[in-house]
């Protein structure tokens, strides 16, 4: 068998796409904190939650109603995405002339609820999810066994992050909510309407976090918890790439997801802290983050 | 109280706390709320009077619970060098972080010290030292310069007795010279460092000794409650003292005690609430809500962000200060 610093190369491109997988949850977590941050000032702590939220409407949705795995993942972001117009409408849209730590405080008290909730019900432990029938499996590549459905979300991530990307960058909508980003005031002299497009931004970014969570369902299990433990991580890949770009935080998020799986494969004791040890040399380095400006 | 002669209103207060043991109080409970108060005053001096947020002193916490927990239970240090090696321990955790952090100013702050202690939890989850999941059990609690502490009496004045000290010390920084630095860093940082004032180093010192004061007390409370955990070091410790101290005023000196108070007491009392609120409702699902105190402090951040930002001291001293002008003028 070949091997790669004497670990089988087969082992070694399995983790490589777990890597994969995870930096496809970072990449679209992390843009959505971005752009909402970018429209809203406020860091969302309560993208984490609602990310589990779409993973559990993934799971309610087949075990009580016997709605499938295709169905809520159009579906989920969407409830999640009108829960999302109706915390910007009634909570956060009082904050934005204050200091920017309210906003972190707030969001960090819908995410305490939302879990208290979910606890409530369904304690800590995790609930399992199958993965879709026309997804199971795993297709013989020759040099390694490629399951399906990771494959399938990894895919499907690169493709939902790129088309975030070509309607901020290429649209007129876009141009709109980049213009809005620099200066509202300015835009609002235009006859747009920026409050609305505030809402809309934070609806579509949390819409997108619980995109991530459905797709998640699967993979990881389904649990009240899943959410602040990733968010963490998400803010230490925010830092190292910098909110700037949009593409920035695809190729961060991507990127951190595949260090994170090289680390399992060579040094596992590190694979939990790698993230937050790159987070520290670029801060050294760089501190503005490797896609950011100081501002 | 806050104009005329303070001394005088904290000397009441701790008179008063001294005495609460008489009056048949659980002292268990007082001197963990002492601990945590201790630990929102510290918190306090960076938010309050620094206007930087950290989401990451948990990580001072649990150094210092560990560290203090190892010295006392596996090198079988005295008490007083327990305690002194935890609070070091933890100053020295907050320079390393310190001086990552203050790299990224405003929000990022917040998530780099949030991320770096969460990178911390790991270690110690990992980390031989720190038991694991179980954490460190049965420290002993040993003497302090003579003094026997497995009398909860006797332990309940010495932890009195090192609060009031790092509350003493926390007084002094913030009324003296350095401690305008931190205020006038808070309310404009551009003017700061245009006066000529090394705004990193400022931020770095007080980010230190906010730390060895938060490490002081989560050595104190191993010495305390006998353990050290996780929990000590989980990113929703952090979460709590900022609520702790948002709840009772941050960057006035009693808020973070008062709000160390409320929420400890809200934490142990809260089965109980669940429990009255099922049999007066009917609502069965009311009984487990202790099991979700997060519900709860969750709403509580809520309203308070949105309607009570300055908290119970806060909004207490802006009301005198009302009174006050009424009969002054």
């Amino acid at each position: 068998m070949t091997e790669i610093f004497g670990i089988p190369i087969s082992a070694f491109l399995s983790q490589l796409l777990l890597g994969l997988v995870n930096g496809s949850f970072y990449a679209m977590l992390s843009l959505g904190l971005a752009v909402i941050f970018g429209m809203l000032n406020i860091i969302n702590f309560a993208h984490g939650a609602l990310y589990m939220m779409g993973a559990f409407l993934a799971w309610m949705g087949l075990e009580y109603l016997g709605i499938n795995y295709w169905f809520m993942l159009v579906l989920a972001p969407l409830l999640v995405g009108l829960l999302g117009v109706l915390i910007e409408r009634l909570l956060l849209q009082w904050l934005y002339k204050l200091d920017h730590i309210y906003g972190l405080l707030l969001t960090l008290g819908i995410t305490l609820v939302i879990e208290g909730v979910f606890r409530s019900f369904y304690g800590v432990s995790g609930q399992p999810y199958a993965v879709p029938e026309a997804l199971q499996g795993a297709t013989r590549l020759g040099f390694m066994i490629l399951p399906n459905y990771r494959a399938w979300v990894v895919v499907a991530s690169i493709t939902v992050c790129l088309a975030v990307w070509a309607l901020v960058e290429k649209t007129s909508l876009g141009a709109k909510l980049r213009a809005g980003t620099e200066n509202p005031k300015l835009v609002q002299a235009f006859g747009i309407n920026v409050p609305l497009m505030v809402t809309l931004t934070y609806a579509g970014g949390v819409a997108l976090a619980a995109f991530a969570g459905v797709l998640a369902a699967p993979i990881l299990q389904v649990s009240a918890l899943m959410g602040s433990n990733l968010i963490i991580v998400v803010f230490a890949v925010v830092v190292i790439g910098g909110m700037g770009s949009i593409f920035g935080s695809i190729l961060t998020g991507l990127g951190l997801g595949v260090i994170e799986g090289l680390t399992k494969v060579f040094y596992p004791e590190a694979s939990s802290t790698v993230v937050f040890v790159v987070m520290a040399l670029v801060l050294l380095v760089r501190p503005a983050g490797l896609f950011g400006k100081e501002r | 109280m806050h104009n005329k002669n303070p001394v005088l209103g904290y000397a009441v207060l701790f008179i008063a706390i001294a005495l609460l043991p008489a009056l048949g109080v659980y002292p268990i409970f007082v001197m963990k709320v002492l601990c945590f108060a201790l630990f929102a005053c510290a918190f306090n001096l960076l938010i309050g009077y620094t206007g930087l947020l950290s989401f990451g002193h948990a990580a001072f916490l649990g150094t210092a619970a560990y560290g203090a927990g190892h010295a006392l239970k596996v090198w079988g240090l005295p008490a007083p060098l327990g305690l002194v090696f935890g609070a070091l321990a933890a100053g020295g955790v907050g320079l390393v972080f310190g001086l990552l952090a203050i790299r990224r100013a405003g929000i990022y702050f917040s998530m780099i010290t949030l991320a770096l202690s969460q990178m911390l939890f790991f270690v110690f989850l990992q980390a031989p030292f720190t038991g694991g999941e179980d954490g460190l059990q049965s420290v002993p609690r040993g003497s302090f310069f003579g003094l026997n502490l497995e009398n909860d009496l006797t332990l309940y004045y010495v932890v009195l007795a090192i609060f009031i000290g790092a509350f003493w010390l926390i007084y002094r920084t913030v009324h003296s010279p350095f401690g305008q630095v931190l205020t006038s860093i808070r309310e404009n940082e551009a003017r700061a460092t245009s006066l000529g004032y090394d705004v990193d180093r400022f931020k770095l010192l007080a980010f230190v000794l906010s730390a060895t004061l938060a490490g002081l007390a989560g050595a104190t409370k191993t010495l305390v409650l006998g353990f050290a955990t996780l929990t000590d070091a989980l990113w929703t410790t952090s979460g709590a003292v900022i609520l702790m101290t948002l709840v009772g005023g941050m960057g006035t000196l009693v808020g973070p005690m008062v709000g160390a108070l409320i929420i400890i007491a809200l934490e142990n009392k809260i089965g109980d609430l669940g429990k009255l609120l099922a049999d007066a409702t009917g609502i069965g699902w009311f009984n487990g809500l202790g099991e979700s105190v997060s519900l709860v402090t969750g709403l509580i951040f809520i309203f308070c962000v949105l309607a009570f930002r300055r908290g119970v001291v806060g909004e207490a001293l802006a009301l005198w200060d009302k009174l006050y002008a009424k009969r002054g003028a």
